[in-house]
């Protein structure tokens, strides 16, 4: 089945069955592998990306569901807010591993686009459904807070 | 190439993979001689002619480090930025690149910078003065008057890029014995303002791992395996399979130990899979349910033990019997899954010769050597291409080569004609074996009237990691696998009267080594015993394990050291608020030393909250100092995650657990803070990337028993004590 796909501004034409999670056409068939696999089943966010703005885990996210939506992907992310999680990922040495760092960096983004300046409460409760097992998130909660202080400027 | 299997020759050729991954016998200093290529200079730093620096790591990277590590040792020797040194993965080749404490190639106990350090600093500075001698040549000036800073070679007046002098320079005589530096003189060894080398693409989406290898014509294959350790295929039905859209075909493994699954892409293959039904003959496989295996274990421990790792029963009980106190204390530690976040995948693609192998590849050694056996080809002709690791804490090498074999299997079985991608789904990984042993240990400990140990008889039980392994020669000695014992026998605390026994536990489980291997339980037993033993006393749990550790040797000394920096960077000796408790366990593991303060507040109930973990370590340089903090956290997550709530049981033989719902991760609000201290020091460094998970555990446990509840059977949480 033909789906035409908006991905980081660009449409894709993918041939897969409707009910084929956002996760394997973004992976096997468009060769987008910054999102990653971690569990399949929404348990580990590494597979975040955004739809419409907002992170969801594309393990769950079926390609029919999301035929009309702007889907971005780690690949796809230039915002101040991207640019800031960026630079204080990099500058507090968060990744060890690495793999589930696509998914905590969509999921961030997401965070500070709604809530700026979130408390560590805020960032521990919606950081709370992307795993790392490098148990990086000391510095995950640490980076955040210095994304925040970065967009304030 | 092609490949053709009989069921004989490839019976014939798995067994030999047990026996080909050992290569021993070279020296240092031969290896470093042995670059020469243009550009290249020895087998660890190319330098391109626009002169560009590449250091060639040869272990692999998993998160711990060590491509910064290396890179470090580099541009340190070469006096250059580490962000102009960029690196690059090592090939297989066993003699170049041997793990210098293996004698293979090979990525494990937290050896890579501690086997590195001299060999790697030794090739930055041999390339340092192979430039400035090709300069010196060139502009007729002594080598002394020429300086390399930056990638700039300068003297008198004349100032030239190394790339200028790369093709001469890569021609001339390696030094067999170059000037180190001095490390007074270190700017970059020991800087705790240098970052990492593989940020930028682990936070932009474009580092490679084995994950996300996508070849021309690759298919996927996946593998259908016994529910049941020890199981064996009778028969499969994969006529539903043949409706999944995608969906190759399905052959069974001459093994008997199930069939391989081929589809068009990943999602293809998981779903053809959960479409074919299969019967299995389990009457050799492990039929118990948890509670069995549990009681089997404590049984062990129980009666006298096969095998006497240290002393004999009668040590101990002479102490025991004219004790004032005893104390005495069963302990189980569940089997646990590795569960790295990537989970296991390699492809594998035939080139002219032979193959070429695309794998986070912790082990080329034993990965070339399983595909040589398996596709009846000279390991030689097995390339491999080392790419990121999405974690290992272990998993990703085993005695067998486990998943280098099934995908070479799934390679064969293709005709060897094409790419074929291996990818394991997470509830592989949790049901698939190779897990932390599950043991059982008794301990018991008898006291004078002073509360000085007198007798200390320990009975451990657990499934060896190393008996019947290609390294068991090295590591098993009267009966005893050291892995199932270490950190017991050789504890750094002296006292008389100390017997450590061991019974091996035979089920066909298959089992690994996991983050500490022997220490991820050792520990845990030993600084609870110890705990008790200074309750018993009525002293002060640091007090108490100093006051064994007095004899002055430089080990005692070390861990005596950590023990005191985390009780003075956690104000031990001051009262605590209100409704926080603490406790301590310090542990010696890969030659580094780790003390660990674990403060808690809550109660088991309604939840035990994690405070804060004041963490000390002693890993003699720290070369990275960033990297050694960022080590401790992870491992203190790491340990402290699955004390808390992880556990593989068994219902009839089968797996429990399917995937991170009920094997949930260490989360990010479950420890507040970790805050790590590193002990200077100018020795050679050691591990780092283990020895914090050791004593994190029983930190944590102690802070609990403070609380009042002495928690001996693991995970906690089935076993009285819930958390925040
Ligand atoms: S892969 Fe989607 S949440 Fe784990
Ligand atoms: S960095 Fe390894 S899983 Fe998060």
């Amino acid at each position: 089945m033909e789906t035409s796909l908006t991905i980081n501004g660009q449409k894709h034409e993918v041939n897969v069955p409707e009910w084929t999670p956002l996760l394997w056409a973004l992976r096997d068939e468009l060769k987008l592998t910054g999102t990653k696999f971690g569990c399949g089943v929404a348990y580990c966010g590494a597979c975040t990306v955004h739809v419409d703005g907002q992170p969801v885990r594309s393990c769950q996210t079926y390609v029919e569901d999301v035929a009309d939506a702007e889907i971005t992907t780690i690949e796809g992310v230039d915002s101040d807010v991207a640019k800031a999680v960026h630079q204080a990922w990099n500058e507090l040495n968060v990744a060890q591993c690495g793999y589930c760092q696509s998914g905590q960096i969509m999921s961030a983004i997401g965070l500070l686009s709604e809530n700026p300046k979130p408390s560590v409460e805020d960032i521990d409760s919606y950081m709370w459904g992307n795993a790392c097992r490098c148990a990086t998130y000391q510095r995950i909660r640490a980076a955040i807070k210095s994304a925040s202080e970065i967009l304030e400027g | 190439m092609s490949v053709k299997l009989s069921r004989r020759s490839f019976l014939k050729s798995v067994s030999a993979t047990a026996s080909a991954t050992l290569l021993v016998g070279f020296t240092p200093a031969r290896i470093l001689a042995s670059g020469h290529h243009a550009g290249e200079f020895t087998p660890f730093i190319r330098i391109s002619d626009s002169g560009t620096v590449t250091a060639i790591i040869k272990h692999f990277e998993c998160g711990q480090g060590a491509a910064t590590g290396l890179a470090t040792l580099i541009a340190e020797e070469m006096n250059m930025p580490l962000d102009q040194v960029e690196i690059d993965f090592a090939p297989a080749d066993g003699k170049k690149y041997a793990n210098l404490l293996f004698g293979a190639q090979g990525t494990g106990g937290s050896t890579a910078m501690a086997n590195s350090f001299m060999q790697y600093r030794t090739a930055g500075a041999a390339a340092r003065e192979m430039l400035i001698n090709a300069a010196a040549e060139e502009w007729g000036v002594s080598p002394n008057m020429v300086t390399l800073a930056d990638g700039q070679l300068s003297a008198s007046g004349k100032n030239a890029s190394i790339g200028e002098f790369v093709a001469t320079a890569s021609q001339m005589e390696v030094p067999a014995e170059p000037q180190l530096k001095d490390p007074a003189e270190f700017v970059l060894i020991g800087n705790p303002n240098t970052n990492r080398r593989d940020n930028g693409p682990k936070t932009d989406g474009t580092a490679q791992y084995a994950m996300d290898v996508h070849l021309d014509g690759q298919i996927v294959a996946v593998m259908l395996r016994s529910p049941r350790a020890g199981g064996i295929m009778v028969s499969m039905d994969d006529s539903d399979a043949k409706e999944v859209p995608g969906f190759i075909r399905s052959a069974a493994l001459p093994t008997g130990t199930g069939a391989v699954v081929y589809a068009q892409n990943t999602w293809a293959a998981f779903q053809s899979r959960d479409a074919i039904s299969a019967e299995w003959d389990f009457s050799n496989a492990d039929n118990r349910s948890s509670d069995q295996i549990k009681a089997d274990l404590l049984a062990a421990v129980n009666t006298d033990a096969e095998f006497d790792a240290k002393g004999t029963p009668t040590d101990a009980t002479q102490g025991i019997e004219n004790a004032a106190q005893v104390i005495s204390r069963e302990f189980f530690l569940p089997y646990l899954a590795h569960s790295p976040m990537e989970p296991l995948t390699c492809t594998i693609a035939p080139t002219e010769t032979g193959v070429i192998l695309y794998d986070g590849c912790q082990m080329p050694s034993g990965a070339q050597a399983a595909l040589s056996a398996v596709l009846q080809i000279p390991p030689e002709n097995v390339e491999v291409k080392t790419l990121y690791a999405g974690g290992t804490f272990g998993r990703r090498a085993t005695m067998t080569a486990d998943y280098h074999v099934e995908a070479a299997l799934a390679f064969a079985f293709n005709g060897g004609q094409g790419p074929v991608k291996l990818v394991w789904s997470r509830e592989d990984d949790l049901k698939g074996g190779y897990y932390r042993p599950a043991v059982a240990h008794k301990v018991t400990v008898g006291l004078n009237e002073e509360g000085r140990i007198i007798g200390w008889d320990h009975r451990i039980a657990g499934k060896p990691i190393f008996k019947g392994s290609p390294w068991e020669a090295f590591i098993v000695q009267n009966g005893v696998d050291n892995s199932s014992v270490e950190g017991t026998r050789d504890t750094l605390y002296e006292f008389d009267g100390h017997y450590v026994g061991l019974t091996d536990d035979t089920s066909p489980i298959t089992v690994n080594w996991w983050r500490s291997v022997g220490h991820s339980h050792t520990a845990y037993v030993m600084e609870s015993m110890m705990d008790l033993a200074a309750e018993a006393a009525g002293q002060d749990p640091v007090e108490y394990r100093l006051s064994y550790l007095k004899s002055g040797t430089a080990d005692q000394n070390r861990l005596a050291g950590v023990l005191n920096l985390a009780a003075s960077k956690s104000s031990w000796g001051e009262p605590l608020p209100a409704g926080r408790y603490r406790g301590i366990a310090a542990h010696k593991s890969f030659g580094s030393y780790v003390a660990e303060v674990v403060e808690i507040s809550g109660d088991v109930e309604n939840g035990v909250v994690i405070e804060k973990v004041t963490c000390a370590v002693d890993c003699g340089i720290a070369v990275n100092p960033d990297i050694v903090v960022a080590q401790m956290e992870s491992a203190i997550g790491y340990g402290i995650g699955h004390v808390m709530r992880n556990e593989i049981t068994f219902t009839d033989g089968e797996v429990d657990q399917w995937n991170f719902p009920d094997y949930e991760p260490l989360r990010i609000h479950d420890i507040k803070a970790i805050e790590t201290h590193i002990v200077p020091s100018t020795l050679p460094p050691t591990g780092v990337g283990e020895p914090g998970t050791p004593p994190s555990g029983p930190a944590l446990a102690n802070a609990i028993a403070a609380m009042g509840t002495r928690v001996t059977h693991l995970p906690m949480t089935s076993n009285g004590v819930s958390f925040f």
